[in-house]
């Protein structure tokens, strides 16, 4: 067996599995409240690599960077994040919230014109051309050698490293604010029964404004975490990564927050290993075959229960 | 609070300053679409009364409360709380003002705790302080030993009395209960009206939406039977209780 091989395509697949996750997360938990699906969510995760790489230029370009490279990071990750998430609510505000006694079909079509607007307004800002994070140029490419090796002479690099566990401790955020806190708690029951949430008292429009926020900081630290490991950024980048994360969510089974982890981990790692193993040709067919499979072996997603009768 | 010891107190003054009525319906019109539904319905509650709405399948009871609720907005009419018109406000508005809801067929948050469930009816409160589950928990000792199981997985009657605790966690001065006895056994339907009468009498005014007239008359100050969107009678429980037609179309007697 050729260790080399599939311990690259592992690294990469847990990598790409983490970016995915991050956005399949947002997908999942606007679906959760307002079974919309927000196909605007991958350009939300475009916005945020390219606020990311904004930083960058800001603080001097990867030759000749004016801060500390922790700084750096932590400043690109708060700034992409906190873009993304009022890119989110914006996009709530004024494009779902109208349509929401509106049948299933019509923000579902204004979700693809957001996406459309999103992409080509990105083309006409900021050019059609690939942009790169250029993240192992960083000091001298230190960024790149200080990963750590595994048997057989594969190399993790510390961008790698940074975006699988930066991914972890923001799921772990997650999990804790919608298990303990009150917002979070608002959330589970909005997303459960949205009428009996309001006859709690709960701001049913408030929790929606928290859920596109948050689903969409995530997709914006997903933005960065890609830029870190694959460089290029361009406008439409958030189509592909925005339809796998689709994928992976309904993998999942959409609505379930673990199951869009899940979710995103099996579509990296599929993408991945197939790309090594088959060919880089087929990769999205194969993606596709998961899908499928899936759907056909589990209709509510790996995680997902076959719907519930509220009693 | 009023510190009298009782098991469900209210947030201390029973009535409203001015004597207004807790709720007041006035010619509402509620239609779905084209549809009439509710037809120049006028209605009140005092503070501290149990006024019961019966009514058959399809009668509008359940538009009613919506209507209080703000979840469907009259076409016509005004709704007032303590005085005050609500009519276009929000539902989070007029829950914020004093009311909880039974909702009919419980409406849990199955996939969430016990727990979680009766902070969810303290959200306005900040999830309850430590009274707040006591006394709910005194009212239903055996939802203290199931707070940190799923609510879906309670048996019928439990899960009756998560959402009675879930409404008596809001500390309402106005409850609305739809349809307590539906879907319960026997022995569970009265056990659940011992509550409705303890609550009441702890001070909490209380609209009980029912198709039971016998049961809801038995405790209730007073009634009001629609028929098809419209009042067709009101009045006194013990004067409903001896009333002809009502004892044809709804008491079998």
């Amino acid at each position: 067996m050729n260790w080399n091989l599939f311990l690259t395509e592992l690294v990469a697949g847990v990598t790409h599995g983490a970016v995915y996750s991050l956005i399949a997360l947002g997908y999942s938990m606007v679906y959760g409240i307002l079974k919309l699906l927000n196909f605007a969510h991958g350009d939300v995760y475009m916005v945020g690599a390219f606020v990311g790489f904004g930083i960058i230029t800001v603080f001097g370009g990867a030759e000749a960077l004016s801060v500390n490279v922790w700084v750096l990071l932590l400043v690109m990750l708060v700034c992409a994040m906190l873009a993304g998430g009022l890119l989110g609510v914006m996009i709530e505000r004024f494009a779902y919230r109208r349509l929401r006694a509106a049948p299933r079909i019509a923000p579902l079509i204004t979700a693809l014109g957001v996406s459309f607007f999103l992409e080509n307004a990105a083309q006409l800002v900021l050019g059609a051309q690939y942009q790169s994070y250029n993240s192992y140029g960083w000091k001298g490419g230190s960024l790149w050698t200080s990963g750590f090796n595994l048997p057989s002479g594969v190399h993790v690099g510390l961008p790698q490293i940074i975006a699988v566990v930066g991914a972890i401790v923001l799921m772990i955020l997650l999990t804790w604010f919608v298990r303990r806190t009150r917002t979070g708690k608002a959330m589970r029951a909005t997303s459960f029964d949205r009428e009996a949430a309001a006859m709690m008292g709960i701001d049913v429009d408030r929790v929606i404004v928290a859920t596109f926020f948050i689903g969409s900081a995530l997709a914006g630290a997903a933005g960065v975490f890609n830029g870190l490991v694959y460089q290029q950024v361009w406008p439409y980048m958030g189509f592909q990564a925005g339809l796998y994360a689709f994928i992976a969510a309904v993998v999942g089974g959409i609505g379930n927050l673990p199951g869009a982890v899940v979710g995103g981990l099996v579509i990296g790692l599929a993408q991945s290993f197939s790309i090594g193993y088959i060919s880089s040709t087929f990769s999205d067919a194969i993606v596709f075959a998961v899908l499928i499979a899936v759907m056909v072996l589990r209709p509510s997603g790996l995680l997902g229960r076959a719907a519930v009768q509220k009693v | 609070m009023s510190g009298t010891g009782d098991q469900v107190s209210t947030d201390g003054e029973h009535g409203s300053p001015n004597g207004e009525p807790l709720l007041v319906l006035e010619g509402i019109d509620t239609f779905y679409g084209p549809i009439h539904i509710l037809q120049g319905l006028n209605l009140e509650v005092r503070a501290g009364e149990l006024v019961c709405l019966l009514g058959g399948n399809a009668s509008g009871k359940s538009t009613t409360l919506k209507t209080i609720l703000g979840i469907v907005e009259p076409r016509n009419g005004t709704v007032r709380l303590e005085g005050e018109d609500v009519t276009r406000r929000p539902t989070s508005y007029r829950i914020r003002k004093g009311i909880a809801i039974v909702p009919e067929n419980r409406r849990l948050f199955a996939p969430m705790t016990v727990l979680e469930n009766l902070e969810m009816g303290a959200y306005l409160h900040g999830g309850g302080s430590k009274e707040d589950f006591e006394r709910v928990y005194s009212l239903f000792p055996v939802l203290y030993e199931r707070r940190s199981q799923l609510a879906g997985t309670l048996s019928g009657g439990e899960q009756q009395m998560v959402a009675m605790g879930r409404a008596l966690m809001a500390k309402p001065k106005l409850l609305l209960m739809d349809e307590p006895s539906m879907g319960l056994a026997p022995i569970l339907v009265e056990r659940s009206f011992e509550i409705i009468k303890q609550v009441h009498e702890a001070g909490v005014a209380m609209l009980v939406v029912e198709q039971n007239a016998n049961v809801s008359l038995s405790i209730a100050d007073r009634g009001y039977v629609l028929s098809t969107g419209r009042l067709v009678l009101e009045g006194k429980a013990d004067e409903l209780r001896e009333n002809e037609d009502l004892r044809k179309a709804y008491l079998g007697r």
